[in-house]
């Protein structure tokens, strides 16, 4: 299922179907540059083809005479890789020699999540660069008075194979800006079994100066005469300051200014607060500590992780605000051999990103700049502009790298912040926020209750499934109201299993804690919820998790995508290939030992994936052992970098399973640091062996797949270990029934 | 407010700045210095790591009055003090995702050599446990660690 972050609000980019030349005066990247790409940004414009550009980041490519490459990154390098992955897209098909290639961070750059970077420059990507081959051919023909047939592509440089005559690229850009362009849309693209970059492990371009300490995260920007600020903002949320007294603030040392800024509503949710600019980040925090406000808490004081447990419970059995319509009857009644009945409970999440989130921003008359770790430039530049009251080309947002992105800098909440102060502040000001700042005023995976019902006929084949979610909804935050649409976030999609009477079921639970996009969204508590319930009923129908999951899905027919775009098609043997393998590598038929389990868990959830994970339970502790991993994600583009994000994820949401939970009492967050946010460490991180299906379909996104499964193949392990099953998040041992 | 000459990656830099002025922000924020990362300011996630007399330390922990007559290392001196080795096995394993707590865990894996060159994965769990990596690349650091091991005693 897709994820949809999309609203109104964010604009979804759009690809011309025009390639265009642009003259090199143009280029800031230097004199001397032919510079080629697809113009991606709305409003569609027609152009002729000669037309030129002020823009160099509307192109892809800036080839320069000394045959050297800049490819322009329109997307945010999070960790996940794509300041290599899609380069790679554009080198590959423009025959462009690796080493000579360097990447220039887009100050155009756009919103980059749901997994949707590769999936979404696949094409466009390589139509650029095949643009940029085809071109050069037609050029050295041209130049040598030969055919374009034997005219051959290769590292920056085109041979005329007959003859072995060789010109690099550099010297063809003359030529090829007094020719006409191939059309992308319908340029060849290369045959993937004559990849010399795709599917292979290629270093990333950006560890070197990661592992040297000199990348530039955004909390890194440093400007000359730039000061510090950060917000004391109620702990509750809801609430604002009410008395302010500033005295002791102003007469700490470094302290610059102190004022009050308004909290924002609606698509933006900042908290407001007391604003303290210093001269370092130290004086500000100290300033901060020194000032005394007196809380006007709000209406929400009363808010605690008990009073929203209790109104997930009842809205279990409330009537539904949403509902899917798969079926007449009501599966719940459908006569059955066997009915297995569970509910499944998921706490509030933070992301806490190892960079707590941060931006400068400099506002110089009616001309605004900002540095910012953000994985959504295009809304980051929007909402400063709004809050400005400036046109957006007036102002220039230059994304940084990030420590971690997650789905928490897909929001413009902070950026509005430091719009607000940099109202007040003339030098360039780094808005940063503590730890403490970023735990408590996150924008929260939902917390909830998730309840299933499946009913068995007497050869343990599902007749009815059906799942009603009680969830602090994250689209009821975020769409229009009158216009929510959980079916794009809280609920999981339908089932790979073959089902005859499915019903899915939605009722909101309200809450003033802030939700947002964790990691997957729905994806990280459904994938435990589906994987968790169909290991139940394999259960109830006296089959090995494994051989019941496989015999459903053999039974299970092809499906199209529900609106022919939006999802993967569901191909059944590539699910169950995954699994398969999943089953092998793991040596499932094994026993693992005493105290020991295996559990299984498999989606569709991006790639086609299996997970098998190994634990040790001795008395109340959990230690997972190893987890297997497949997939099978169409074409990778770099194995190194694919493979990576698998484990990554898995890690990543295996904290989360195991060990993390944000609790609310009195309208506010309790978790302040990592003292009390428990997460993952190296101690006990699991062995991991992720093994990849080699296939040359669309590529999937791996950014989030790792997330979905590791909490049920551990809840399942855990079962096959102790016989207990494990329903509630973090899985505890000692877990109370629900 | 006060002068204080700090010792950093063998170079010598007065600063002026409060007695109680973490490193850490002495070295980001007076200095520029700032492959040392801000993680937590509670000695919590190993993002602001560095090296104290050749012990790795918390840069968020250790006051500006306290350096003085220390010998600090930094990520950005790492390599001209003999742990270049270190850095290269990570590269060469491609350790980093996003890299904002890799200079922090780069630091405590230097350490730990030094002290032990042949590390157990016990050895490892404790000495590296102080490290958060919320990407989840700790699988790769420890291989990294070997490989840095087995180039150090080869």
């Amino acid at each position: 299922m897709k994820t949809d972050i999309a609203t109104e609000k964010i604009r979804r980019p759009r690809i011309s179907r025009r390639a265009f030349i642009v003259s090199s005066a143009a280029a800031a990247t230097g004199v001397g540059a032919l510079v080629i790409g697809l113009r991606l940004h709305p409003p569609f414009q027609i152009e002729k083809s000669s037309a030129t550009s002020s823009n160099p980041f509307d192109a892809w490519i800036h080839l320069k005479f000394d045959n050297t490459a800049e490819l322009v990154l329109a997307r945010s390098e999070m960790g996940q890789g794509v300041y290599t992955s899609l380069p790679m897209l554009l080198a590959e098909e423009a025959e462009l020699d690796w080493d000579r290639v360097s990447i220039v961070q887009s100050d155009e750059s756009y919103g980059t999540g749901g997994s949707g970077s590769v999936r979404g420059s696949y094409l466009p990507l390589r139509q650029a660069g095949a643009v940029v081959r085809e071109a050069m051919i037609t050029a050295a023909a041209y130049k040598w008075s030969v055919p374009r047939e034997e005219c051959v592509p290769r590292k920056s440089e085109v041979i005329h194979q007959p003859s072995g005559q060789k010109v690099p690229y550099g010297d063809l850009i003359e030529q090829v800006r007094r020719l006409p362009l191939p059309d992308a849309k319908k340029v060849k693209l290369k045959d993937p079994g004559t990849f010399t970059l795709l599917g292979r492990e290629i270093p990333h371009l950006d560890i070197p100066s990661k592992v040297f300490g000199a990348a530039r995260f955004g909390l890194d920007v440093r400007l000359p005469g730039m000061v510090y600020a950060v917000i004391a903002r109620c702990p509750t949320f809801g609430g604002v300051p009410s008395k302010v007294d500033a005295t002791r603030a102003l007469a700490t040392p470094g302290v610059l200014q102190v004022f009050e800024i308004p909290a924002r509503g609606f698509r933006i949710y900042t908290a407001g607060g007391v604003v303290v600019v210093a001269k370092t980040t130290w004086a500000a925090m100290q300033g901060r500590n020194a000032l005394s406000i007196v809380w006007d808490h709000g209406p929400h004081v009363n808010e605690s992780t008990e009073t929203i447990n209790d109104l997930a419970r009842r809205a279990l059995n409330e009537p539904a605000s949403w509902s899917s319509n798969e079926g007449p009857a009501d599966p719940d009644v459908i006569p059955a051999a066997k009915r297995v009945e569970s509910i499944y409970q998921f706490p509030f999440l933070a992301h806490a990103t190892m960079e707590p989130m941060n931006i400068t921003i400099h506002l110089r008359g009616k001309k605004c700049e900002a540095w910012c770790p953000s994985q959504v430039a295009d809304w980051s530049r929007s909402a400063i502009a709004k809050e400005l009251h400036l046109p957006e080309s007036s102002v220039t947002v230059h994304t940084t790298f990030m420590g971690g992105g997650f789905g928490r800098r897909f929001l413009a909440d902070f950026q509005t912040e430091a719009a607000q102060i940099a109202l007040h502040v003339s030098s360039p000001v780094q808005l940063v926020w503590t730890r403490e700042d970023d735990m408590t005023h996150d924008f929260y995976r939902p917390a909830g209750l998730h309840r299933l019902r499946g009913a068995l006929d007497e050869h343990g084949n599902i007749l009815a499934w059906s799942n009603r979610i009680a969830d602090t909804s994250i689209r009821a935050q975020w769409d229009d109201p009158g216009k929510v649409r959980p079916e794009s976030a809280e609920l999981p999609g339908q089932p790979v299993y073959p089902i005859k009477h499915l019903q899915q079921s939605y009722v909101p639970v309200s809450s003033v804690v802030p939700r947002g996009w964790w990691r997957s969204v729905g994806g990280s508590f459904n994938g435990f919820v589906i994987e968790s319930f169909i290991d139940e009923l394999a259960q109830a129908a006296g089959e090995d998790p494994y051989r019941y999951r496989r015999r459903l899905l053999l039974a299970a027919a092809n499906r199209t995508p529900r609106d022919g775009t939006s999802e993967p098609s569901f191909e059944r043997d590539r699910l169950v290939r995954v699994l398969d393998l999943a089953a092998e590598k793991a040596g499932w038929e094994k026993s693992p030992g005493r105290h020991r389990g295996r559990g299984i868990a498999c989606t569709t959830y991006y790639a086609y994936m299996a997970q098998v994970a190994e634990v040790t339970v001795s008395g109340n502790e959990i230690h997972v052992d190893r987890i297997v991993t497949v997939v099978d994600c169409g074409q990778v583009i770099n194995l190194n970098g694919a493979r990576s994000q698998l484990e990554g994820g898995t890690l990543f949401a295996l904290s989360s399973y195991l060990k993390e939970a944000i609790t609310i009492r009195n309208g506010a967050v309790v978790q302040q640091n990592f003292n009390d946010y428990d997460v993952l460490r190296i101690s006990e991180a699991p062995e991991l062996e992720t093994y990849f299906v080699e296939s040359h379909a669309t590529p999937h996104g791996l950014g989030e797949a790792g997330v979905i499964l590791p909490g049920a193949a551990v809840a399942n392990a855990i079962f096959a270990a102790t016989g207990k099953r494990l329903r509630s998040l973090p899985l505890h041992l000692d877990e109370k029934s629900l | 407010m006060p002068q204080y000459n700090l010792q950093i990656n063998s170079a010598q830099y007065p600063v002026e700045a409060d007695a109680e002025m973490p490193l850490l922000w002495v070295l980001r924020d007076l200095l520029g210095m700032t492959g040392t990362k801000y993680g937590c300011g509670m000695g919590l996630c190993g993002a602001c790591m560095i090296h104290l007399d050749g012990a790795a330390a918390p840069a968020c922990q250790v006051s500006v009055s306290d350096a003085v007559g220390k010998k600090i290392v930094t990520i950005e001196g790492l390599g001209q003090h003999g742990f270049s080795g270190v850095q290269q096995a990570w590269i060469q394993e491609q350790v980093p995702q996003c890299g904002y707590c890799q200079p922090g865990q780069i630091m405590s894996a230097a350490a730990l050599l030094v002290a032990n060159p042949h590390p157990t994965e016990a050895d490892i769990d404790n000495a590296m446990s102080g490290n958060i990596c919320r990407c989840g690349t700790y699988f790769r650091i420890r291989k990294a660690i070997h490989r840095a091991a087995g180039e150090m005693n080869s």
